[in-house]
């Protein structure tokens, strides 16, 4: 079945388990990001490349790199997530869909999920799998590189979520893309603090559990107020 | 085709004020507001104006030095007003800013953008202040501790809530789009405020709460209490005169002020 196209066809789309207007949406995402994977992949490269620079400015010296790391690494992979969700929204509303998704019965938060998700699937989830890579990079430890990607798991989708709604308060500005760094980056950096925080911890060899309570209540948190906060962004920029 | 005359009466008869009561939602017409606010400026400078002087002088002049730090401790009565200030005027900022979001006025949306420069200001110098005294006290310049990052984040609060309503042409959207980037900063302004108490900061906890004595010589808190006044009343009296100007940005094709224009120039 072919994914809904406008609001007549939102209508008509039962609200059954697999239908639910979060898969629906996120379906359709995630079948736009295969057919462009160059889009999708770009935020991962500039994240590995970002990265990849700071051996280079920094020296060699393993000892440097591995201090340096957590922290590098967490705001390189910051500044990809504001990458990739720049676009969220962009090509949505060039064509003419996301005003359809707004007129939709179902209700916007629940397609605002389904995008969000698909964006971390599609843009988040490669860079938690990146992250050993680059662990092995800065010459961390094993337990370091666990606490890197588990910090990146339940971290990159607060970054999705937060990033949704700087790109719906920028929706169609000239200055959007740089604008969105600005809103949404000061609204991020708890999750940066208490990741890069984490595998410190872990390195020195305490336990990180603290952290990632943290950071599990900040996604919790996020992920009941920020899709409500995209959605009424989006009938901000869309009235 | 009624007679104007009749009119106008017969509007009076239908909208009667009661004698001795002012109808407050009058000031929400951006007119109105313009020539309140030109009346109130001048009183608020002139506020600002005395208490800065009488805090200033019995804070430098009159309070004696501190035990511990000698004479760099000074610098609190310019610290902690505009500290305080600066997460007053966010939350007063964000009130106005979701009202005008959630009422559809104009006058709030336009009256919050006007407050964001000064409590960014606010901010700054409560940052730069504060690096004045950690130097010679705490060592160190800058520490990020919660207090000071939760301090940070809140300037960059301000400047990304200027930055939007600046990028937005369109003056509805840029208001509500503003109103929500401030609305979700607003969970910021409890945690500067407990983060002394919650994480083990650099900074020092409360000396001076709502419940209890303070910690501070009377003297002390004395010229802290009138520069407090005092950054207040230059908080309204620039919010005000900004706001004015923002009035007459955005309702410039409006009767009163083209009336207005040409009178200044005649």
């Amino acid at each position: 079945m072919t994914a809904p196209a406008n609001a007549l066809e939102f209508a008509s789309v039962r609200s059954t388990t697999l239908h639910s207007p979060i898969w629906t949406v996120a379906r359709r995402d995630l079948l736009l990001a295969v057919r462009r994977r160059v889009d999708a992949l770009l935020p991962l490269g500039f994240f590995i490349v970002a990265a990849g620079l700071f051996p280079l400015g920094v020296g060699p010296e393993p000892q440097t790199l591995r201090q340096i790391a957590p922290g590098v690494v967490w705001v390189c992979a910051l500044l990809a997530a504001m990458l990739s969700v720049m676009q969220m929204f962009a090509s949505d509303e060039h064509d003419g869909s996301l005003e359809q998704m707004l007129l939709a019965p179902q209700p916007l938060v629940l397609l605002v999920a389904g995008k969000v998700f698909a964006n971390w699937l599609s843009t988040g989830l490669p860079l938690v799998l990146a992250a050993p890579v680059l662990g092995v990079v800065f010459d961390m430890s094993a337990p370091g590189i666990a606490a890197l990607v588990f910090g990146l798991l339940i971290g990159t989708p607060v970054l999705s979520l937060l990033g949704a709604m700087g790109a719906a308060l920028t929706l169609g500005l000239r200055s959007g893309g740089a604008l969105v760094f600005l809103l949404v980056l000061p609204l991020t950096i708890p999750t940066l603090i208490f990741g890069a925080g984490a595998v410190v911890a872990v390195e020195g060899g305490m336990s990180a559990q603290a952290h990632f309570s943290v950071m599990g209540a900040l996604l919790i948190f996020t992920t009941l107020g920020a899709p409500w906060a995209t959605a009424a962004a989006l009938r901000i920029s869309l009235d | 085709m009624r007679d104007p005359a009749t009119a106008s009466s017969q509007a009076t008869i239908k909208a009667p004020m009661k004698a001795n009561s002012v109808r407050w939602s009058t000031f929400a017409a951006p007119s109105r507001f313009y020539a309140l606010a030109g009346k109130l400026v001048p009183w608020f400078w002139a506020v600002t104006a005395i208490f800065a002087a009488a805090g200033l002088f019995i804070g430098f002049a009159i309070a004696p030095a501190d035990f511990q730090q000698g004479n760099s401790y000074r610098i609190i009565f310019i610290h902690v007003p505009a500290a305080w200030m600066s997460m007053l005027v966010y939350l007063v900022m964000a009130f106005w800013a979701v009202w005008g979001w959630a009422f559809n006025t104009r006058l709030a949306s336009m009256y919050a953008r006007a407050l964001a420069p000064t409590g960014a200001l606010f901010t700054f110098t409560a940052l730069w202040t504060g690096a004045l005294w950690g130097k010679p006290t705490w060592g160190t310049w800058w520490v990020w501790d919660a207090r000071l990052t939760s301090e940070f984040i809140l300037l960059l609060l301000y400047l990304g809530y200027i930055a939007l309503t600046e990028a937005i042409d369109d003056a509805r959207r840029a208001a509500n789009a503003g109103a929500l980037l401030a609305l979700v900063g607003v969970v910021n302004v409890p945690i500067i405020y407990f983060s002394v108490r919650w994480w083990n900061t650099l900074h020092q906890g409360a000396t001076i709460s709502a419940t209890s004595a303070p910690k501070m010589a009377s003297i002390m808190l004395t010229a802290l209490l009138l520069m407090t006044v005092a950054f207040w009343a230059y908080s309204f009296a620039m919010a005000l005169t900004r706001a004015r100007a923002i009035v007459l940005e955005q309702e410039a094709d409006t009767e009163w002020v083209r009336r207005l224009a040409t009178t200044k120039k005649g």
